[in-house]
């Protein structure tokens, strides 16, 4: 099919052929083409990794697929855009119990876009925690955890747990009033398990009483423990997703061959 | 000999017909090649991770000295009422590390427990036996009322409603030869304000809760 040429002056058309040019003179774009695709070859040559790119990206997807199958990539979207804003946060966040506040002001208040990447991160959390039970809600209502992916929503509960741990580790870093007593109050309801509790309200604090290091120990808890272990697990989720393909929606019935269904006799 | 099929389920390598045996050999050069390197591979991950397990496990198993300070003269508190007076629970860390006590001289027309050197003037701890958040003495009704989930404590702290398990815990306290008050560790005390431990809030100490939520090894040690 030819499309329309769109009214361009004749001054601006691209120049016709001569005769004899072949496929053309070798221009700048071309240069920049062929380079391109010698250095992404040149790559997958030492790697292979193009077999893993197709094998990731290029999936049968059943009939009936539909926008609620993008909660998940939204979600993680949504790690990302935490994770892209929580190390810069880091570069002027200070975790100690005198200085925090301080400098959590400053983000806000004097440093350039400190308000909206902090604001980023503060409502991304919400969005993300919130993106995450969509997600969840999807995969049990369309049935997608049943055999052979039941792994994999173990795996997607592990992520739940890690994605509250990072909320409630993130809520004490602005230490203000809200967050101090938020957490005294989440560290005392997590100390009401019997007979273990106690003891693990004593790890999470660092000692008997919210002291020096408690708050350094959420910042590393939030900052280097737990996304390590999330994107580790995000990885196997998606492994899991690539490797057993994904559900057809439930009013999808299955057609069966023509052959099986034939009447015979 | 030669001829016979190699045994299979022979202990010794020489029997199984695997080159290069020695005599008397049970494990195969392969075998113990491969339980070695993952030996060696569990050593090298336990050298690290085992220490920084323990560094981060290691608060849990300390014990504090219990630490005594100074709050006033004996003769400025009331027999009737609290006086709030802030305190410092974790030193070094600010206004995080602050609390605030409510302090009486005791009296025998509330106080029922057991008298000794420790209880002359009784210190109440504001942190609510619910969740611990702050609680406030209200002169007016002569009681401690929490703002978070509508904790109500009588005057001696024992509870008069709402969520909390157990009364508000108490300080050591202890008076100097020249009449000050020093305020000393935190105890919890359970509904016959019997004396024990220091407990989380939430943590109820009558009956079985006293083994459900033992006690912890941060606590000092009584005095």
């Amino acid at each position: 099919m030819k499309l329309p040429t769109p009214p361009i002056p004749p001054a601006l058309l691209p120049e016709p052929k001569r005769p004899g040019e072949g496929n053309g003179k070798v221009k700048p774009q071309d240069l920049a083409a062929e380079a391109g695709i010698s250095a992404v070859g040149w790559i997958d040559e030492r790697t292979s990794l193009s077999g893993a790119g197709r094998w990731l990206m290029f999936r049968k997807i059943p009939k009936g697929t539909n926008w609620f199958y993008t909660f998940g990539s939204a979600s993680m979207f949504a790690f990302l855009s935490q994770a892209v804003t929580g190390v810069f946060l880091a570069m002027y966040y200070d975790p100690s119990p005198t200085r925090a506040y301080e400098s959590t002001r400053y983000i806000t208040d004097v440093a350039f876009l400190g308000e909206f990447v902090r604001g980023m991160h503060k409502w991304g959390s919400t969005v993300m925690v919130v993106l995450v039970f969509v997600h969840m809600a999807r995969t049990f209502f369309f049935g997608a955890y049943k055999y052979p992916r039941e792994l994999n929503w173990v795996i997607g509960v592990v992520l739940l747990i890690l994605t509250m741990t990072m909320s409630f580790t993130g809520y004490l870093l602005p230490f203000d009033q809200r967050s101090y007593w938020a957490t005294i109050v989440g560290v005392n309801i997590n100390g009401t398990g019997p007979l273990v509790g106690p003891f693990l309200s004593d790890f999470l604090r660092g000692g008997a009483e919210f002291g020096a290091t408690t708050l350094s120990r959420f910042y590393a808890i939030h900052m280097l423990l737990v996304p390590g272990a999330l994107a580790a697990m995000i990885g196997a989720h998606l492994y899991l997703v690539a490797k057993l393909g994904t559900t057809a929606p439930p009013w999808v019935k299955a057609e069966p061959e023509a052959e099986l269904t034939k009447e015979t006799a | 000999m030669p001829d016979q099929p190699p045994e299979k389920t022979s202990p010794y390598t020489t029997d199984r017909r695997i080159p290069g045996a020695f005599e008397g050999e049970t494990v195969t050069r392969r075998r113990f090649m491969t339980a070695s390197a993952h030996g060696m591979g569990a050593i090298a991950a336990s050298a690290f991770a085992l220490p920084a397990l323990g560094f981060a496990l290691g608060p849990v198993f300390e014990r504090p000295k219990a630490s005594w300070q100074d709050i006033g003269a004996a003769d400025d508190f009331p027999i009737d009422s609290y006086v709030p007076k802030t305190i410092t629970i974790v030193s070094g860390i600010g206004e995080a590390g602050r609390s605030t006590a409510y302090v009486r001289k005791r009296n025998p027309k509330f106080d029922h427990d057991a008298e000794d050197q420790y209880n002359q003037i009784v210190a109440i701890s504001t942190r609510c036996a619910h969740l611990g958040c702050p609680v406030r003495f209200v002169e007016a009704a002569g009681s401690f009322g929490c703002p978070c989930h509508g904790g109500v404590y009588n005057f001696d702290g024992t509870v008069a409603g709402g969520p909390p398990v157990r009364p508000l815990d108490r300080f050591y306290t202890r008076i100097t030869a020249t009449g000050r008050v020093e305020l000393g560790p935190r105890y919890s005390v359970n509904s016959e304000l019997r004396r024990f431990s220091p407990r989380d809030p939430g943590e109820p100490i009558d009956g079985i809760g006293q083994y459900a939520y033992p006690a912890r090894f941060t606590s000092p040690k009584r005095p």
